[in-house]
């Protein structure tokens, strides 16, 4: 009897109000915008009974969906909501990997400061990290201005509104997303094997591709995906820096719902973001399972 | 009775005896797998028991049985005549002393060993007086107000028996109380456990896989493999008087000849292969003639000579393949004609002894005609 | 064997600069006089003094904390309680739907959380407000602290929970007096972690708040959108000076403990 009462409390607070949620998300998206409050139609009249509900039922369709692949716009922005997550992921990688492999070479008494300097940010809030970079990347803004003042370059150039800022606001706000698996993976790893790899005749960098790399892979899997997951709905830096030239998934989702109020055409929007991330979290959720396992 | 009519403590030989603890016919089964099987036996008070296995053999499992972390598929466990399997673990007076502890890392030596007493209400000078005089038994005055990371091995040791001993249980069980010290710490403690058993008047229970630490400590031995109980008896008749192979085996050294028996008489004389002729033994089982038989004779029950011994129903002649000089000890590898290797072992009584015997020497070895077992099967 | 060559050297460097210096920045041009973010015209903190003065910016902060210590706080208990039913209850009816919804919030884009949220919050008529942020921001956040909980929990020797019952303590006295005490250090950092995503939080805000209830990052979201502000500049500041204190001594006090649990370790070894 406790054992069941602990266990309902949260699995009941979770079904309610996580996969509930979910199934009206999936209800509306198959519901007509309206003008009456909530913006939808049909409503379900439980006043009317079986009736009301089969007449609910039948109510119900895809147009929103086939509404969703007429329109270009939705589809690009998937398109493109992918490209720019895996372009991003990509150069958080790029440049994750030397920061997490560069501190666990770092001495023993230095590790934990530098660890505690890539969480750090992590802490801060997210919307003030992605504020920081308007500031510097605006035509008037700190880049420009130093470039200029170095003579780099005559005319500002142009990033900020642009798909390079996006891209640099995702790597700057997803890199210890990056660096933390990649370097507990690394900090596991045992310097004898690179030792014993070097003295059965490997040069330190071969030594490097045919151990450490591999050895390291499932820490990039984790940080791959832990970037990829969630930089594919990302609103706040596609809306901050993206400007209108980008168009990524979040954002439309947000405008059809804050703008257009149709809300309908947002949870179909969601439903289809949702059916996308959903294979990548499976993936994610086996390579956890499996680094588990091989540690015991 | 008085001690006086009873001076050898055996309770288990005295049928008018209540045992303590009485397990009837429990089994218990993990899905497909059966960790005890079918086991019934039964323990006396102020017993020091030892259960003794390797790893596997569901010695475990039967001491949390008995501590109320696993109840039994089948069968039924009485603790004073009374079935434990209805009380929860915090209700039986029964205590455990963990394998590598579990002390509370947040709390001191003393509240370690109040945390019990404290479950019981007992508060005030009751509570100081009775941890007090755990501390005192268990030589830890000195520490009390230490956190179990402040204190050796050894020290945590002797308060995890101090904390499962302070309410005074029925019965203590201990998992492996002594693998986590090094040997001459264990050796050391086995003594303190044996002398604290005996001040405390507590029956002990000891789960171990160390049959030095079971022989030395126990009052009764059970030895145990794949959940069934091999032999239960005394340290000494475990040692001289082996029930199966199994338990010759895993106690000790042993050489193990297999042969068949033809009987003789009052003596078994037992052929076991070619050039070699048949050792002469005795036995209170009755063997057929021909009958399969291991002979188990433990390597210091055979004496090594140049010269062949007289007097001596079985004496064989062999050739040393190994020697090897223990410092107390030295142990001789002698291969016999029919290619079966016997060892040997004899006390090294005088320094420096000039060494008659070395390797490919031709070699007489001789034993009494009690000196080894004979085994069924 | 381990050694920092001038490419890992490189690498560190280039790294944190890229991490910090537009923090850096930041907080320097909150110190600047003037009203153009990008001109530097002296230095001044009379930006710190307007943003004391700026009634909406306060209510929302207001409003902020108290979510934060709200959600964070119903966050912990649910949390640990769900990590608690992860690592201890074994098997059950819908065990892996409820790992799974433990796990899948981490990952949602937090605008189909959100809207999510909203639609559920409109379908059973509950007015949107302080209340119905509370209400999302715990949902999301005990999965984070149910995380943390769970990992401690996971490497925690069931023994002394056995040990505790073994000495006549009820179940939940076990709990208590044993498990609750030993596996602190991470609810409270679970509850950490709780009370910075609520105050991070804009998209799930913004879809869950009412008219009644605007949380600082909602405000400042929509002062951004026009551009750079040196008030924005000088609340991040704020912000940031109070997290990195936060962190910074957190971290300190860990590492001493560590350090001194070491010390008495060498000599409990030595005595």
């Amino acid at each position: 009897m406790r054992r069941f009462a602990l266990i309902a409390i949260p699995y009941f607070w979770l079904l309610a109000l996580f996969l509930v949620p979910f199934a009206i998300v999936f209800k509306i998206s198959l519901s007509d915008i309206a003008l009456s409050i909530p913006p939808y139609l049909p409503q379900l009249e439980l006043a009317k009974g079986w009736e009301g509900f089969t007449k609910f039922l039948g109510a119900l369709d895809f147009e929103n969906f086939e509404f969703l692949m007429m329109d270009d716009l939705y589809y690009k922005a998937y398109l493109s909501s992918l490209k720019i997550a895996a372009i991003s992921t990509f150069l958080t990688l790029l440049i994750g990997y030397p920061i997490a492999y560069a501190m666990t070479r770092a001495s023993e008494e230095w590790r934990p400061t530098l660890l505690m300097l890539v969480i750090l940010p992590f802490w801060t809030s997210f919307l003030i990290r992605v504020y920081a970079w308007i500031g510097i990347l605006g035509q008037e803004g700190f880049l420009n201005q130093t470039l200029m003042f170095l003579g780099l370059t005559s005319d500002p150039l142009i990033i900020l509104n642009t798909p390079i800022a996006v891209y640099i606001g995702i790597v700057y706000t997803y890199l210890p997303f990056m660096v933390l698996p990649i370097y507990s993976a690394l900090e596991k790893l045992d310097d004898r094997l690179l030792e014993a790899a070097e003295d059965l005749g490997c040069s330190r960098i071969k030594a490097f591709w045919l151990v450490t790399f591999p050895l390291s892979r499932g820490g990039i899997i984790a940080g791959c995906f832990l970037v990829f997951i969630p930089t594919l709905g990302e609103f706040v830096i596609p809306s901050l820096l993206g400007g209108s030239n980008t168009l990524m998934i979040g954002k439309v989702l947000w405008d059809e719902f804050f703008s257009n109020r149709d809300w309908p055409l947002a949870s179909a929007v969601a439903v289809i973001l949702l059916l996308i991330l959903i294979i990548p979290i499976i993936l994610f959720q086996r390579n956890e399972q499996k680094q588990r396992e091989s540690e015991g | 009775m008085t001690e006086a009519l009873r001076p050898v403590f055996a309770p288990w030989n005295d049928p008018d005896e209540k045992p303590l603890i009485q397990f009837k016919n429990v089994t218990k089964r993990f899905g497909d797998f059966t960790a005890i099987d079918d086991l019934t036996i039964d323990i006396f008070e102020r017993e020091f028991f030892a259960l003794l296995g390797p790893s596997g053999c569901g010695k475990t499992t039967l001491m949390r049985m008995l501590a109320g972390f696993a109840t039994p598929t089948e069968g039924t466990i009485l603790l004073s005549g009374q079935d434990i399997a209805p009380i929860p673990p915090n209700k039986r007076a029964v205590n455990m002393m963990f394998q590598s502890y579990a002390l509370f890392p947040h709390l001191s030596v003393w509240e370690n060993i109040a945390f019990g007493l404290k479950r019981e209400g007992i508060k005030g000078d009751a509570l100081n007086s009775r941890v007090d005089e755990m501390l005192r038994l268990t030589r830890l005055e000195r520490f009390a107000r230490r956190k179990p990371h402040q204190i050796s091995g050894g020290q945590r040791q002797r308060v995890a028996l101090a904390r499962s001993l302070a309410k005074a249980p029925k019965l203590l069980l201990l998992d492996e109380p002594l693998g986590a010290l090094d040997k001459k710490l264990r050796q050391d403690t086995q003594f303190e456990l044996m002398d604290i058993q005996e001040k405390t008047g507590t029956t002990f229970v000891i789960v171990t896989h160390d049959q030095e630490e079971a022989m030395t400590v126990a009052s009764r031995i059970a030895v145990m493999d794949e959940g069934r109980m091999i032999q239960v008896d005394t340290p000494a008749r475990i040692y001289e008087a082996p029930n199966t192979v199994y338990v010759a085996d895993f106690i000790g050294d042993v050489n193990i000849i297999e042969g068949r028996a033809i009987p003789s008489g009052e003596h078994v004389q037992i052929a076991w292969g070619e050039g070699v002729s048949d050792i002469t033994g005795t036995t209170d089982k009755s063997f057929d003639n021909g009958e399969k038989v291991h002979f188990a004779i433990r390597p210091e029950k055979v004496s090594v000579s140049v010269e062949k011994p007289d007097d001596t129903p079985n004496a064989f002649q062999g050739k040393v393949l190994d020697i090897a000089y223990l410092g107390n000890l030295s142990t001789y590898h002698v291969e016999m004609p029919n290619g079966q290797i016997i060892k040997t072992q004899s006390a090294n009584t005088r320094r420096l002894s000039r060494r008659a015997i070395t390797w490919d020497d031709t070699v007489w070895i001789s034993f009494t005609a009690t000196a080894g077992v004979l085994l069924k099967g | 064997m381990r050694r920092l060559t001038w490419f890992n050297t490189t690498s560190l460097t280039l790294g944190f600069a890229f991490l910090y210096l537009p923090m850096v920045i930041l907080v320097i041009y909150s110190f600047n006089s003037s009203k153009l973010v990008t001109v530097w015209a002296g230095f001044s903190t009379k930006w710190y003094g307007e943003l004391m003065r700026n009634e909406a910016f306060l209510d929302a902060a207001w409003v902020t904390i108290k979510v934060a210590v709200l959600s964070s706080t119903f966050a912990t208990v649910l949390g640990t309680l769900a990590a608690y039913v992860l690592v201890r209850a074994g098997r059950f009816w819908g065990r892996t739907l409820f790992s799974g919804m433990i796990y899948a919030p981490l990952v949602m884009p937090e605008v189909i959380t959100g809207l999510s949220l909203l639609l559920l919050f409109i379908g059973i008529g509950l007015d949107r407000g302080v209340m119905t942020i509370v209400l999302a921001h715990t949902t999301f956040s005990m999965c984070y602290v149910s995380v943390v909980v769970s990992s401690r929990l996971a490497t925690f020797e069931m023994s002394l929970e056995e040990a505790a019952l073994d000495l006549g303590s009820t179940p939940f006295e076990a709990f208590r007096l044993v498990t609750l005490p030993i596996i602190a250090p991470a609810v409270i950092s679970g509850w950490l972690l709780a009370f910075t995503l609520s105050l991070d939080d804009l998209v799930i805000a913004s879809f869950t708040s009412g008219p009644s209830a605007t949380t600082l990052p909602i405000k400042i979201f929509s002062a951004v959108r026009l551009g750079v502000s040196p008030e924005i500049n000088a609340l991040s500041t704020i912000m940031i000076a109070i997290v990195t204190i936060g962190v910074i001594s957190a971290s300190l006090i860990s590492k001493r403990a560590a350090v001194r649990q070491r010390l008495e370790e060498q000599q409990a070894v030595r005595s």
